[in-house]
C-alpha cells in the first residue's frame, strides 16, 4: 500500500510541471493582455495614453520579457517565495485576494459533498431496492426537477421567496456585522447558521445526479450473481444488502471525488454571484473577462493541482476499499 | 392451466426412507409485461438420501430455475408455487417441511438456504464476491449457521478447505477470488456449500466455466464428498457425458416440464422420448466418425403463450397433427423407474 501511494506521489511530478505550463500557456492564449484591456479603459474614460507610458507600463508589469521568461519568473516566485504575482485589476498579491475566499470556498465545498454523499446514497439504495415504488417514482420526479433547473435559479427562487415572507436577506456567508470582523468564535458560529442555504442549493444538482448513479450502479449490482450465492448461503436481506451490493456500487462513486473538488470550487461562479458569496468562483468570472493574467493563471494552476490531488486522494481510498486494484486489476 | 388428471407423480416412493427432498407440481412463472413466462411448469422430483440426480436439458429449459425455486431465490418477478417437501431432523426427530410454503424473505427458509439445502454455482469467479476474502465468504456461512466463534469458524473452513484439496489452505483463506485459479476458486466455493453439512448438495453446471482437464478433478471431488459426507446431490448439466459419470437418477427437462424421468442406466440405452433420444444421437463417438454430428433441428421456443400440447412438436420428428398438438401430454409410466411425457410412445417403441 506504501509501495502503490509512493508510486503515485512521483507520477505527480512530472503531472505538475506540464499544469504549470499548461496554465501558462491557457492565460496568454486570448488576443492582447492585461495592459490592453487597462489602456482600453483610461482612453474610454478620456485618458490619453502615451507611447512612453505603455512603454513603461508594460516594463513594470514585466509584460515586456518573452513569454518563456515570464513563465520561469512566475514559477521561481511560487516555489521559492510562495508569491503567485500580482493581480493587475486588484492591485494586491494574487494569494491575499485568493487566499481566505479559497478558504471558504473549500468549506462550502466539503459541506456540500457530505450532504450530497448523504442524501443520495441512501435515496439511491432505496430507489434500488424498491425499483418502480411510488417513492422511487417520486424520488426520480424530483431528481429529474433537480438536474434540471439551473442551481442559479432555484438560488434566485429561494432568496426572493425568504426575502418576501420574513424580510431576512439570506444572502452572503456572514451576517453584516461581521462581514469585515477579523476571524473569531462567533464569527465562525454565524458562518455555520448562515452556510446551509448555499450549500443545499449547490448541493441539488450533485444530489439528484448521484441518486441517479447510485441506483443504477446498485440495480446492475443486484442481480449479479454473488448476491444470489450470499443469498443461498442463508445472509439475511439487510445484511446481504449492505456487506456486498452496496459496498461494491459505492466504489465508483469513490473515484469521483476527484473531480467532484474542483467542479464545486468553479462549477458555482453564478450561484456564489446571486447568493453574493464571497468565494473564489466570481473573482475567478472576473479575473478571466479582464485578463488578469496572474490571478487567472492562478486560479486554474490550485484548480489544476485540486484536481490531482482530489484523484490521488480517490485512488487511494478506492484501492483501500477494492482489493482487485490494490494488487493491480483482475486475471481473467 | 388446467390440472392434468392423468398426470403421474415421480416415482411413487413418498414414504420410502430415503426420500428426503420431494418436489410435486412445482410452477416458477414469469409475469413480465409480455405475458406470463413458464419457466417451470409443473415438475416433479424426488431427491433420495446420499443418491445423484441428474437434470439435463438444454439452455432455456428451465433447469436452473428449478433448483433455484428450490431455495426461493429465483430472481423477481419469479413466483414460485408448488410442494417442495424437506425431510429434517430437528432434535432427534424427523420432520418434513414445505419449503414452498415459507416466507421467500423469512428467517425459516434461510435456515434452510446454506445448512440444509446449499448450492454450488456455474462461475465461481462471478459467484464469489470479489472484494471480499475467500475466508470472510465461507466463514460467513458457518456463523449464520451455527453456535461457533470467529475462531472455531475459521478452523472449520480451513478444515474444509483441506477437504475440497486446496493447496496451503491457511493463506488462501486470507486470499481474494481474483488471486486464485478457476479450479481453485471451484473448490473454494464447494468448501463454502458444504462447511454447514447439508443434506442436499445443488451444483448447477458447476463445470461449464472451467478447463477440461479441472473439469474432471471437480466432478471427482464431488462425487468423492458426497459419498464421504452422505450428502445427497442435485446435479444440473447440459453435458450427457457429465451425467453419466454423476448421477444416479435423471430427470430431462424441456420447456419447464420433465419430459424423461429414469435411472442413468435406462436413460444411455433404452431412452424413450424422442427429445432424449435426439440429445443422445449428438454426442459426438470415437465409433461413429464419418458423417456429420447429429444435431437438434431449430431452437428451444421461449415458453410464453405457448401453444396446447407437446412442447417438443415442432421439432420432433414423430410428431403427428392433431394427436400431439390437442391436449397437455401425459407423464406416462413405462415401468416402475421409468416415466415418459409422449403419447407416441407405441409407434417410437416398435420402431426400436
Amino acid at each position: 500500500m506504501i509501495h502503490y501511494i509512493g508510486h503515485r506521489l512521483l507520477q505527480l511530478i512530472p503531472l505538475l510541471i506540464a499544469i504549470s505550463i499548461i496554465a501558462f500557456v491557457i492565460i496568454q492564449l486570448p488576443p492582447g493582455d492585461y495592459l490592453t484591456t487597462y489602456i482600453n479603459q483610461l482612453e474610454l474614460s478620456g485618458t490619453k495614453v502615451s507611447e512612453s507610458a505603455i512603454v513603461a507600463l508594460e516594463r513594470q508589469y514585466g509584460l515586456d520579457k518573452p513569454m518563456y521568461q515570464q513563465y520561469f519568473i512566475w514559477m521561481k516566485n511560487i516555489l521559492l517565495h510562495g508569491d503567485f504575482g500580482r493581480s493587475f485589476s486588484w492591485n494586491e498579491p494574487v494569494s491575499k485576494v485568493i487566499g481566505e475566499r479559497l478558504v471558504l470556498t473549500m468549506v462550502i465545498s466539503i459541506f456540500t459533498l457530505i450532504v450530497t454523499w448523504l442524501i443520495a446514497i441512501p435515496i439511491g439504495i432505496y430507489s434500488a431496492v424498491r425499483q418502480y415504488s411510488v417513492l422511487d417514482y417520486i424520488f426520480s420526479f424530483i431528481g429529474f426537477i433537480g438536474l434540471a433547473v439551473p442551481n442559479f435559479l432555484i438560488a434566485l427562487v429561494i432568496v426572493y421567496f425568504v426575502f418576501d415572507t420574513t424580510g431576512i436577506a439570506i444572502t452572503g456567508l456572514f451576517s453584516p456585522e461581521y462581514a469585515d470582523a477579523p476571524w473569531s468564535f462567533a464569527k465562525v458560529l454565524d458562518l455555520l447558521q448562515r452556510i446551509w442555504v448555499p450549500v443545499l442549493i449547490i448541493a441539488t444538482a450533485g444530489t439528484a445526479g448521484l441518486i441517479r448513479t447510485m441506483r443504477g450502479m446498485l440495480l446492475d449490482e443486484l442481480s449479479k450473481q454473488y448476491v444470489v450465492t450470499a443469498r443461498a448461503k442463508g445472509v439475511a436481506e439487510k445484511k446481504l444488502l449492505f456487506k456486498y451490493p452496496v459496498r461494491v456500487a459505492v466504489n465508483p462513486l469513490i473515484s469521483t471525488i476527484g473531480w467532484t473538488l474542483p467542479t464545486i470550487i468553479s462549477g458555482e461562479a453564478i450561484v456564489s454571484i446571486v447568493l453574493n458569496l464571497p468565494t473564489t468562483g466570481p473573482v475567478l468570472l472576473d479575473a478571466f473577462r479582464t485578463q488578469d493574467m496572474y490571478l487567472a493563471g492562478s486560479f486554474i494552476l490550485i484548480l489544476s493541482i485540486l484536481t490531482v490531488i482530489g484523484t490521488l486522494l480517490s485512488d487511494i481510498l478506492l484501492a483501500w476499499v477494492d482489493p482487485r486494484i490494490r494488487f493491480g486489476g483482475v486475471e481473467e | 392451466m388446467e390440472e392434468n388428471t392423468q398426470t403421474v407423480h415421480a416415482p411413487d416412493t413418498k414414504e420410502d426412507d430415503q426420500t428426503i427432498l420431494e418436489i410435486h407440481d412445482l410452477k416458477t412463472y414469469f409475469h413480465l409485461d409480455e405475458g406470463i413466462l413458464k419457466a417451470v411448469d409443473g415438475v416433479d422430483l424426488t431427491i433420495k438420501r446420499g443418491k445423484t440426480l441428474g437434470i439435463v436439458g438444454e439452455s432455456g429449459s428451465g433447469k436452473s430455475v428449478a433448483t433455484k425455486s428450490i431455495l426461493q431465490i429465483v430472481d423477481p418477478p419469479g413466483k414460485v408455487e408448488g410442494e417442495i417437501k424437506l425431510k429434517r431432523s430437528r432434535k432427534g426427530k424427523e420432520e418434513w417441511i414445505d419449503i414452498g410454503k415459507l416466507n421467500p424473505t423469512g428467517e425459516k427458509i434461510r435456515d434452510i438456504r446454506g445448512a440444509e439445502i446449499s448450492m454450488i454455482f456455474q462461475e465461481p469467479m462471478k459467484a464469489f464476491s470479489s472484494i471480499h476474502t475467500i475466508g470472510n465468504q465461507i466463514t460467513e456461512a458457518i456463523l449464520i449457521h451455527s453456535e461457533v466463534d470467529q475462531e472455531e469458524a475459521k478452523r472449520i473452513a480451513i478444515d474444509f478447505l483441506i477437504k475440497v484439496g486446496m493447496s496451503n489452505p491457511e493463506q488462501r483463506f486470507d486470499q481474494y477470488p481474483h488471486e486464485l485459479s478457476g479450479g481453485m476458486r471451484q473448490r473454494a466455493m464447494i468448501a463454502m456449500a458444504l462447511c454447514c453439512n447439508p443434506a442436499i448438495l445443488i451444483a448447477d453446471e458447476p463445470t461449464t466455466a472451467l478447463d477440461v482437464t479441472v473439469q474432471a478433478q471437480v466432478l471427482d471431488l464431488i462425487n468423492h464428498l458426497k459419498e464421504t459426507l452422505d450428502t445427497s446431490v442435485i446435479f444440473i448439466t447440459h453435458d450427457l457425458g457429465v451425467i453419466a459419470e454423476m448421477s444416479d437418477e435423471v430427470a430431462v427437462m424441456y420447456l419447464g416440464k420433465v419430459i424423461e424421468y429414469t435411472d442413468v442406466e435406462t436413460l444411455f440405452y433404452g431412452a424413450l422420448h424422442p427429445y432424449t433420444q435426439a440429445l443422445l444421437k449428438s454426442i459426438p463417438s470415437v465409433a461413429h466418425t464419418k458423417g456429420e454430428l447429429d444435431s437438434i433441428k431449430g431452437t428451444v421456443p421461449i415458453p410464453m403463450n405457448l401453444p396446447k400440447g407437446c412442447g417438443f412438436y415442432s421439432r420432433c420428428k414423430y410428431a403427428v397433427n392433431g394427436v400431439c398438438n390437442v391436449d397437455d401430454i401425459p407423464f406416462t409410466k413405462v415401468n416402475d423407474n421409468h416415466y415418459v411425457r409422449c403419447v407416441r410412445l407405441d409407434e417410437i417403441e416398435n420402431r426400436g
